[in-house]
């Protein structure tokens, strides 16, 4: 049993350089949500420019906030947490500092393409091939790194966090290459592989999977390091996390067709996709309770710990929106929320409040220890960041929940002569307030992460330090 | 889809499933007596319990398969099998519409043998066609039916196929195809030149007037079939009267003489699709009602 008796030097410049860019790509990609928000509620602000447009915007703000915002935290936890519970220096620094390198310029890239209208017209898969190439080998060299640092362990066991990061690694690796797949006419211009409702179902398996792998796997390896860490609590139970893990990973997989109900896609795909989304309630919910339990015992910690209360909150928010949407992948459901803002609302109560949530208290975890500082510059600073994100968040998704139900009565809603009740416009008309609403929530998120964009830089510029901590 | 393929998906969705089933169960252990223990392992000073899974999740995990099975047995999913309701999302959409023609169709029939004049009268028939007009015309003529650059205002008593109530019928339920040869080949820039000169001036724009004689010439060899020797168009060919202020096609980023250029030079090809197919013939008379109601008394 390997405990924390040896020394070994971490590779924590890898970690530093993607923990910072976590907070400028956060803020970056938030305000380009804002802005769009924005234009919603008052069209002019497009200024009849093309690239200032919604329509090339909003790509660039999911890109940002997925792949550069919470694909950086992914990036600097995974090779923090890969580090420490394996005990042993990352495999290679110089594919370390690929990867940072790569990566960055991969978001440069996306936000020079983007607005400029190249586009393979996949949601959130829209760079264009270049790129995408670029992705790849970037990917295929986290993948060696991360797995080969798992394989010369010190430690005799493989940390659960560990697990789910993988699982997210090795499975973006292949959703990636293969809804990517195309064939290029230019430098600029490509079209996918697939054709009709083939193509529309590999989008949405990788669309879905994104989701599942990037935005819950990858992020469940960061709750299993974080929030016992934070805590100082055991995690509650390792057979949950055995069930839960295999669970959710083998029916993820499954759950992209309820993205396409009642549309040119068979129906027994429909059906497949509606039912392993139901089942994936239970494994969903298994890492909100695993993570809630740890809890237990040291709750009376939440009262004067703003990261703490980052970390249990995003699983609130985590257990939310894997209940909704399972209810949301039933069809019946489905036909009142699909196409309208409450699927907007649902995707932000998993982006806000648990993916970015947990990324920012994590963030401000390791932020003093990679820097070698005794703890963040100002624990108020983290404490008015955290109820900003928590308001903005509850803004956001109330504001979608009204709007969406708002939106899918009033499209079907018909007369005693069977003529629609109301056209789209007056629907669109009705979403109004809440469209105002919305960009209020988005704008209390920017905010936060300004104000932890100044805490952090005031803790890495202080003069106090103590010695880089390598071993627990 | 081919026996193998169905065969494929039904063993690798119940293998998940099963799977699914089998960890959860290898995986149960009793409530502990006394203190939790924990793994043993220490990773960075994280160490795991050995709880065991909770009991209410654990029956919501069992609840989700068995409702999945159920449903798979009802509904289309493993494969080939068509499911034991013999739903269909084809059937459940033809289901729907029969209902619909059934409880809404007498409505339209009933509004279908009153007159358009007498049915513009009517507000509540009024109403209904405001809807009907609101969903299928809206896109293109605008809410409030004053159409934009290229689609025709409906308001204004002014119409380029005739704006009978059988004219309007017509046009509603066989749709339309206004076609504006190109002439820009034929005329030469300066010939175009000439004759945007020239239909400016039927409608007293200040024009050059050398230029827009010239132009009147080749107007009486070329254009006069379609846009009759004055002119003031003919509604049979839907070629639209060049002699008064309505432009379908005035651009409003290049003005009056750029618009007619563009018009002369290039053509024009405007397009209204027949709507009977999708609406039937009796909704179209509401609406050809409603149009006809829109310009009354303009």
């Amino acid at each position: 049993m390997s405990t924390a008796t040896e020394q070994p030097t971490y590779n924590y410049k890898v970690v530093r350089q993607f923990a910072i860019m976590t907070v400028v790509w956060g803020i970056v990609g938030m305000a380009v949500g804002v802005l769009i928000a924005a234009q919603l509620v008052w069209p002019a602000l497009n200024f009849d420019t093309a690239w200032l447009s919604f329509g090339r915007l909003r790509p660039l703000h999911t890109n940002a906030v997925i792949f550069a915002f919470g694909g950086s935290a992914l990036f600097a936890t995974s090779y923090y947490v890969v580090q420490r519970t394996c005990q042993v220096r990352l495999f290679s620094d110089t594919l370390a500092s690929f990867t940072f390198w790569g990566w960055q310029l991969i978001i440069v890239l996306a936000a020079i393409s983007l607005p400029l209208g190249m586009t393979s017209g996949k949601e959130y898969a829209e760079l264009e091939w270049p790129i995408d190439i670029l992705i790849a080998v970037v990917w295929v060299a986290y993948a060696i790194n991360f797995l080969a640092t798992v394989k010369i362990r010190k430690t005799s066991h493989i940390y659960v966090a560990n697990w789910f990061y993988a699982a997210f690694i090795l499975t973006v690796a292949i959703l990636h290459i293969v809804n990517s797949a195309a064939l290029p006419v230019s430098m600029t211009k490509s079209y996918s592989a697939y054709a009709g409702a083939i193509d529309a179902m590999a989008q949405w398996w990788y669309g879905h999977n994104a989701v599942g792998f990037f935005l819950t796997a990858g992020f469940l390896g960061m709750m299993y390091y974080f929030v016992p860490k934070q805590a100082e609590r055991p995690v509650y139970s390792y057979r949950l996390s055995i069930v839960h893990f295999w669970a959710l990973i083998c029916t993820y997989m499954w759950a992209g067709p309820h993205h396409l109900h009642y549309t040119a896609l068979p129906d027994w795909t429909q059906s497949l996709g509606m039912i392993m989304s139901l089942i994936l309630l239970a494994p969903s919910w298994g890492g909100m309770i695993n993570g809630m339990m740890t809890l237990s015992g040291a709750w009376h910690k939440l009262r004067n710990d703003p990261i703490l209360r980052f970390l249990v909150v995003s699983l609130s928010f985590y257990g939310m929106s894997t209940f909704e949407g399972p209810m949301m992948a039933i069809k019946t459901v489905n036909a009142l929320s699909h196409y309208t803002d409450w699927t907007i609302g649902h995707v932000h109560a998993g982006a806000l409040g648990w993916v970015a949530m947990i990324s920012i208290g994590a963030t401000y975890h390791l932020i003093p220890r990679v820097f070698g500082k005794e703890a963040m510059y100002s624990s108020n600073l983290i404490n008015v960041h955290f109820w900003l994100s928590t308001i903005g968040t509850v803004l956001y998704i109330a504001a979608m929940w009204v709007n969406g139900i708002l939106q899918g009565l009033m499209w079907r809603a018909v007369n005693a002569d069977g003529t629609l009740t109301y056209s789209f416009v007056e629907a669109l008309e009705a979403s109004h307030p809440g469209f105002f609403v919305r960009w209020m929530g988005g704008a209390f998120w920017v905010l936060g992460m300004l104000l932890m964009a100044y805490n952090v830089f005031m803790t890495v510029r202080s003069a106090e330090a103590k010695p880089v901590a390598q071993t627990a | 889809m081919s026996s193998f393929w169905s065969a494929w998906i039904i063993v690798i969705t119940l293998g998940v499933i099963a799977g699914c089933w089998w960890v959860l169960f290898a995986n149960r252990s009793a409530a502990p007596k006394g203190e939790v223990k924990t793994m043993g392992h220490s990773f960075d000073g994280i160490e795991e319990y050995d709880n065991p899974m909770p009991r209410w999740w654990f029956f919501m995990f069992i609840g989700t398969i068995i409702f999945s099975l159920i449903y798979l047995a009802l509904y289309p999913g493993l494969g080939n099998y068509k499911g034991v309701l013999g739903w269909t999302q084809e059937g459940q959409w033809a289901e729907e519409v029969a209902y619909a023609d059934e409880h809404y169709a007498p409505i339209f029939e009933q509004y279908a043998k009153i007159p358009v004049e007498q049915l513009a009268k009517d507000a509540e028939a009024m109403k209904v066609g405001q809807r009907l007009f609101a969903n299928n015309c809206s896109l293109c003529h605008g809410s409030d039916g004053r159409g934009a650059y290229g689609f025709p205002n409906l308001t204004d008593n002014d119409w380029l196929y005739g704006g009978t109530a059988e004219a309007i019928e017509h046009t509603i339920i066989n749709g339309r195809n206004g076609q504006m040869p190109a002439w820009g080949e034929v005329l030469g820039d300066e010939g175009v030149n000439q004759m945007v000169q020239y239909v400016l001036s039927l409608s007293g724009k200040e024009t050059d007037a050398a230029a827009a004689k010239v132009g009147g010439a080749t107007f009486g060899a070329m254009c006069s079939a379609c846009h009759g020797a004055d002119g003031k168009g003919v509604q049979l060919l839907g070629a639209p009267n060049l002699t008064d202020d309505t432009w379908l096609y005035l651009n409003p980023e290049w003005g009056l003489a750029k618009s007619v250029e563009q018009s002369i030079r290039l053509g024009r090809n405007g397009h209204m699709p027949a709507q009977a197919r999708y609406i039937g013939e009796d909704k179209v008379h509401l609406v050809t009602a409603y149009v006809y109601s829109l310009s009354q008394g303009k």
